[in-house]
């Protein structure tokens, strides 16, 4: 081991409270940079993941949604809601110019009294005609979901007789989706019929849903796709002017709103990083330059013995990458203890879709972080190293004799 | 070996009414020969230990040269200079001048380790016997007495057996028993061949030398043999 190494490390473990002080500081840059970052990494991968699972460039819902849970909340924060319209609805937007596709999705909630195996949202969609979720779906399993069915969201436990009960109906689930980091992990998915029936167990047990629409005519929205060259903001118009009692919207006004939210919370992230990072660096500039002082004699007699200018300063950022080290390891333990097993709250407490990046990302950036915080470490400790190499040892000898 | 100090003043400056500056050390020659024990007296801020400051290399002099065995320790870059002072002069500061994160035994073979080389135990060993505290070898700075602490700098002066001994003032604030002890290792070092200067004000330390200059204001005068 090098001189300067091991004249730090002494050095260090000579002064625990001076050290522990100092790499709690280093811990702290560490935690900031790479827990900030996790996070608007994460709400960035969510929104992609939000974008690409809503795959639609209009969404249509009944006027009614707006108050019984919104469309956004079902898919974005996983508040069970249901609402439901005409299937009427579906064929006139078929024939509307500019409609490429057009399919209907149906919510459902399941109760939490004892006819169901947990209180979920269900969501049934057409596999004939649907574009959004059964790619998704394919992922997961190949086949298209048969009646009696159900395929689901990531953050659903899987059963482990592989069966769920909704309303007396016991459903075989086949397989489970990849996480989004939207409220979609938390829904359970079935064909339409599937659905249908389920909704007809539900009236049979007295829960009464849907008000004057019957099951077989029933649907909770339409997901469009709108032809090449056509305006998307037109065909909403046309929708919206021909289509009655319900609101078409285009995804990328529910996507921006959401960007818009995302953005914000970056924003307050970063700021708030930025002071953490000011605040801490201040600070160890403040260290360094107090230990410089205290440590002129000790410098001095090395000096004395024959130690150059660049071997004090070597030994001075040596001590101040082992600290910062040290605090950046402990840094990214405990931003790792917070960030990965409460990932879910922090979801819910943000509102935003929120997907972790996977191991390689997460890999880069903890390396990034770490090597960031070293750095920035050492560099705190540059000017006082540099002070320090060139003070006077005759003098400071004489002066502290 | 021999140091030589040619036309060698150091000039400081401060603020003053009639002049910026003053001068700690006047333009001197001077010759540390091996083998003697040389000792230069004076009052305090008379300018002796600025003069051993500059001998030993740590203090470059605003004029003159100081050659070790003709080699010019001011020509030479802080590296260079680092490395001869490291392997040449052994220097024993004013003070308490132990390192507080090591042991008495690492202490006295930091020297070495400076340069990447290992002293042998029994090396290290043989001088703290010499010394007189070789059952502190595990003890840390922070415990041992003020002539402990000297008897500590001696052997980390002595441990690369260096040409030329500087020492100042290595008796101040010692007892009397200690001080003897100190002078009498000073006093083999030069009878091994080192050339051993000390900067004291000590009245016994002259019993001790082979030659001894005063200096006064900067300016150093006689030699009494």
């Amino acid at each position: 081991m090098k001189i300067e190494t091991t004249l730090a490390y002494k050095n260090i473990k000579g002064k625990p409270l001076r050290s522990a002080a100092l790499i709690l500081l280093a811990a702290f840059l560490a935690l900031s940079i790479f827990g900030g970052s996790l996070i608007v990494l994460s709400l960035q991968k969510g929104l992609n993941s939000y974008e690409e699972r809503l795959g639609a460039d209009i969404v249509v819902v009944p006027n009614e949604a707006r108050t019984k849970g919104n469309v956004e909340s079902i898919l974005l924060q996983g508040i069970p809601g249901y609402f439901y319209m005409n299937t009427s609805v579906l064929d006139k937007i078929r024939g509307m110019d500019g409609v490429e596709v057009a399919t209907p999705q149906f919510y459902l909630c399941s109760s939490k009294a004892g006819c169901c195996s947990t209180a979920v949202q269900i969501i049934g969609y057409d596999p004939e005609t649907d574009f959004v979720i059964q790619p998704w779906i394919s992922n997961a399993y190949g086949d298209n979901l048969a009646d009696g069915t159900l395929v689901l969201g990531n953050h659903i436990s899987m059963p482990v007789d592989r069966t769920m009960t909704f309303y007396g109906r016991k459903l075989q689930v086949v397989a489970q989706l990849d996480e989004t980091g939207t409220g979609l992990d938390n829904a359970v998915y079935a064909n339409m019929d599937t659905i249908r029936q389920i909704m007809d167990d539900a009236d049979a047990k007295g829960f009464s849903y849907h008000s004057g629409v019957r099951t077989d005519e029933a649907i909770s929205s339409v997901m469009i796709r709108v032809k090449d060259g056509y305006d998307i903001d037109r065909v909403t118009d046309d929708i919206n002017i021909h289509v009655r009692r319900i609101e078409a919207t285009q995804a990328k006004t529910m996507i921006s709103s959401i960007a818009g939210g995302l953005h914000s919370v970056s924003h307050i992230i970063s700021v708030l990083t930025a002071l953490i990072w000011v605040l801490a660096i201040v600070i160890l500039v403040i260290a360094f330059t107090m230990i410089t002082n205290e440590r002129k004699k000790e410098f001095a007699i090395l000096r004395v013995m024959g130690a150059s200018q660049k071997m004090l300063a070597r030994q001075m950022l040596t001590e101040s990458a082992l600290i910062s080290a040290v605090g950046a390891l402990l840094g990214l333990i405990l931003a790792s203890l917070i960030a990965f097993p409460f990932s879910n709250l922090i979801r819910a407490r943000l509102g935003l879709p929120y997907l972790l990046p996977g191991a390689g990302v997460i890999a880069a950036l903890m390396l990034g972080s770490f090597a960031v915080s070293v750095v920035a470490g050492a560099l705190t400790a540059a000017v006082s190293a540099r002070r320090l190499s060139r003070c006077d040892a005759a003098l400071v000898l004489r002066e502290g004799a | 070996m021999e140091l030589r100090a040619e036309g060698v003043s150091k000039r400081f400056f401060r603020n003053s009414k009639n002049t910026n500056y003053f001068y700690a050390v006047k333009a001197t020659d001077f010759v540390l020969p091996a083998g003697k024990l040389t000792e230069i007296t004076g009052r305090s801020g008379s300018g002796k230990s600025t003069f051993l400051n500059i001998l030993s290399g740590l203090l470059e002099p605003t004029e003159g040269k100081v050659l070790l065995d003709g080699t010019d320790l001011y020509a030479l870059a802080d590296g260079p200079r680092s490395v001869l002072r490291n392997r040449s002069i052994g220097v024993i500061p004013q003070g308490q001048t132990g390192l507080h994160s090591l042991t008495v035994l690492e202490n006295v073979k930091l020297p070495y380790a400076l340069y990447g080389e290992t002293a042998a135990d029994e090396t290290a060993m043989a001088l703290l016997e010499q010394v007189g505290i070789a059952e502190l070898r595990d003890a840390y700075p922070n415990e041992l007495s003020g002539g402990e602490m000297r008897r500590l700098a001696i052997a980390r002066a002595l441990i690369r057996k260096p040409g030329i001994l500087l020492a100042d003032e290595p008796t101040g604030d010692l007892d009397d028993a200690n001080t003897q002890t100190v002078l009498r290792l000073l006093r083999q070092a030069a009878d091994a061949g080192t050339a051993v200067l000390l900067v004291t004000h000590e009245r016994e330390a002259a019993a001790y030398a082979d030659c001894i200059y005063h200096m006064e204001s900067g300016v150093l005068t006689g030699e009494t043999v």
